[in-house]
């Protein structure tokens, strides 16, 4: 087989196209909070996320959600690799809609909880958290 | 990891019927994100906790998704109501299969 430029460039083409896959793979958090409200409007209020705004070391953040009446909340950390961290499912003997847990931040960003209410609606709340070490290695 | 994993929970022993208490659990675990790299400079594979559950009495109360962005020896704390005597169960579900238990019992008055 002769390879004409034309073949090399669309082979090229090809190649980039399929290292970017692995990529897309990861999902955003965009895709993530696509993926919870099921494209639904997300409102604001009624989600109280509780988060320092000066972490010296990202390994070990320590957050708190609390959305009285929601039926789950999810933790997303916009600036993470993986950005979802954990989903809360609250069960009929939860004693409150409130969880507390410690994440890993990788750097710098915004950290988003977003509560699926019993009524089937979405309220968000964010917290910018500034992180001195990351917590993801590397 | 099934090697050092010691599941540890905070739970009163005794409460009043319908009271709402707290509960807090900690599992030492590495939790492996799978983005960190060795020595040699390949990447550690991940292994971490995926699923944390809490019931009481066969009924649940939490139900929590776990990803590689939970720290370290996972830590959660929760409230519960108790409306009669009876047992909590924790169970953690290690990405290799494994399965971490711990139970509790509590009187209820």
């Amino acid at each position: 087989m002769k390879l004409t430029r034309r073949d090399a460039l669309a082979l090229a083409l090809g190649a980039t196209a399929a290292s970017f896959l692995p990529l897309r793979a990861m999902a955003s958090s965009d895709e993530v909070i696509a993926m919870f409200t099921g494209g639904a409007d997300v409102g604001a209020g009624g989600l109280t996320l509780t988060a320092p705004e000066i972490a010296e070391n990202g390994n070990t953040v320590p957050v708190s959600v609390d959305a009285p009446g929601a039926t789950s909340i999810i933790v997303i950390a916009t600036g993470n690799p993986t950005p979802a961290v954990a989903t809360f499912n609250f069960g009929p003997l939860s004693g409150s809609q409130a969880a507390s847990t410690r994440i890993r931040l990788a750097g710098t960003q915004d950290v988003i909880a977003i509560a699926k209410l019993a009524d089937g609606s979405f309220v968000q709340a964010s917290s910018t958290v500034k992180v001195t070490i990351g917590g993801c290695g590397g | 990891m099934a090697s050092g994993v010691k599941p540890r929970v905070k739970v009163p022993k005794t409460a009043t019927a319908g009271d709402i208490i707290t509960i807090k659990t900690l599992i030492s675990h590495k939790m492996e994100s799978g983005q960190r790299k060795g020595k040699d400079g390949n990447i550690i594979p991940r292994s971490i906790i995926n699923r944390f559950t809490c019931d009481f009495n066969g009924q649940n109360v939490i139900d929590v998704t776990l990803e590689p962005a939970i720290s370290t020896n996972p830590f959660f704390e929760f409230e519960a109501m108790v409306p009669e005597s009876g047992e909590f169960k924790f169970i953690w579900y290690d990405d290799d299969g494994d399965v971490y238990e711990a139970a509790k019992s509590i009187t209820a008055s």
